[in-house]
């Protein structure tokens, strides 16, 4: 079976490099698979899991912001921030859920709508990703 | 002369001060090794984001996006980075100088240019000049995470889309190595040198959904980085600045404690001396 080398970035450092048969992220214009020798793309990147084929085993990452940059030999994924199924911490997205959720049911006039929104997606996207 | 007792209590205190200047040393040396393996840390990730960023620009050369356009300045921002907290020589006051320097010699008035303060040390020393601050971020901890600063990062652009200034300076301490850093002014925003940048060619690019989507997500998160870079630099920089500092104090210490150790001993001696000439001055009276 082919591969194609997989990087996941962030600012604070790299979360993921492997060699993966197939790799599907949720872009902003819908879900991409993306197999080795894929033509050259950018795409920016939804709040979501992205999951990487290999060995008939699917892992997941949960990415929040970024791009997907795909190479025919290599993809690459610039997120502001990215957590593997083992880094990401339980309690932590679940009290943020929480807190963003409160916020949401709130709705007074200061409360940042999409702000909270956003948080809201991170945390759930975190709690899926986690949760499998 | 000072009394024996007086010296020895300038010896103890001056002791106690390099201790303290010492330990400061250490932990600002453990600090800025971290310090140094965040930034390391980030270069994957600037490296790549660089990368995209030209080829893309390449690509896409008649593309417009507010980022790229440069307006004519009216107003200049200037994003100064500088620490929380002082007693780290030279490194607050020669950002802040050249800083301060620049607007001076830059603009007329203070319409024309506004600060966007990083670290408390900065903000203060505006404040106090009447200088207009549009935000600020200060309390910081020793290790920046990207999620700490890109709220402000996030703004700050937007602020130059919307149009509050038309030009974005970024002036911070340029880490070259442990005991030498550099004051740095770097023109951040608009992007002008795009695909000018290292990077090699590439085949082009197919853009998901649209040239201009993308770059509507690409330039903001580049310029957001390039501000999260300049921090992690800044960061470096700082923890390198109090280090020496640290050890030239407690260096100068050192040498204080040896000089006063001479004239304690010195002055010990002469009350001795004195004290025998008083006694066989004394047994030489009673003969």
């Amino acid at each position: 079976m082919k591969t194609v080398k997989v990087n996941i970035v962030t600012p604070d450092g790299p979360v993921y490099d492997a060699d993966i048969e197939m790799v599907s992220v949720r872009a902003e214009s819908g879900d991409l698979g993306i197999l080795p020798g894929h033509i050259p793309t950018v795409a920016p990147l939804k709040i979501g899991a992205v999951r990487l084929k290999k060995d008939g085993q699917t892992e997941m990452v949960a990415v929040s912001g970024g791009f997907v940059e795909v190479r025919p030999d290599h993809v690459t994924i610039l997120a502001q921030a990215a957590e593997t199924a083992e880094g990401i911490d339980k309690e932590r997205a679940e009290a943020a859920r929480q807190r963003a959720q409160e916020r949401l049911n709130s709705q007074s006039d200061d409360t940042d709508i999409r702000r909270a929104e956003l948080a809201l997606q991170r945390a759930l996207n975190r709690l899926d990703v986690a949760g499998k | 002369m000072a009394s024996l007792r007086d010296i020895k209590s300038r010896i103890t205190s001056t002791k106690k001060t390099s201790q303290i200047t010492k330990a400061m040393q250490m932990v600002s040396a453990a600090k800025l090794n971290r310090a140094e393996n965040n930034a390391k840390s980030f270069v994957p990730y600037m490296d790549k984001i660089q990368e995209v960023v030209s080829n893309v620009g390449r690509v896409s050369g008649n593309v417009k996006h507010p980022m790229l356009l440069s307006r004519e300045v009216k107003k200049t921002a200037y994003l100064v980075i500088t620490s929380d907290r002082g007693l780290a020589g030279a490194f607050n006051s020669s950002v802040l100088r050249s800083a301060y320097q620049a607007m001076q010699e830059r603009h007329q008035s203070k319409d024309e240019y506004a600060v966007i303060a990083i670290g408390r040390v900065g903000r203060d020393f505006f404040k106090k000049r009447e200088i207009p601050i549009i935000s600020e971020l200060t309390g910081l901890g020793d290790e920046v995470t990207f999620t700490e600063i890109k709220d402000l990062a996030r703004q700050t652009i937007q602020m130059f889309i919307d149009g509050a200034f038309d030009e974005l300076h970024l002036v911070y301490n340029h880490f070259v190595s442990a005991i030498t850093q550099e004051v740095t002014e770097k023109k951040l925003l608009p992007l002008s040198d795009l695909g000018s940048g290292g990077g090699k060619r590439t085949a082009s690019y197919e853009f998901e959904p649209s040239e201009e989507e993308v770059l509507e997500v690409l330039l903001p998160q580049y310029a957001e980085s390039l501000i999260f870079g300049a921090l992690l630099d800044s960061k470096a920089s700082e923890h390198a600045a109090r280090m020496t500092a640290m050890k030239n104090a407690t260096d100068n210490a050192k040498e204080l404690i040896d000089s006063l150790s001479l004239s304690y001993n010195r002055a010990r001696q002469a009350a001795i001396t004195q004290e025998i000439t008083e006694i066989v001055g004394g047994a030489a009276a009673l003969e």
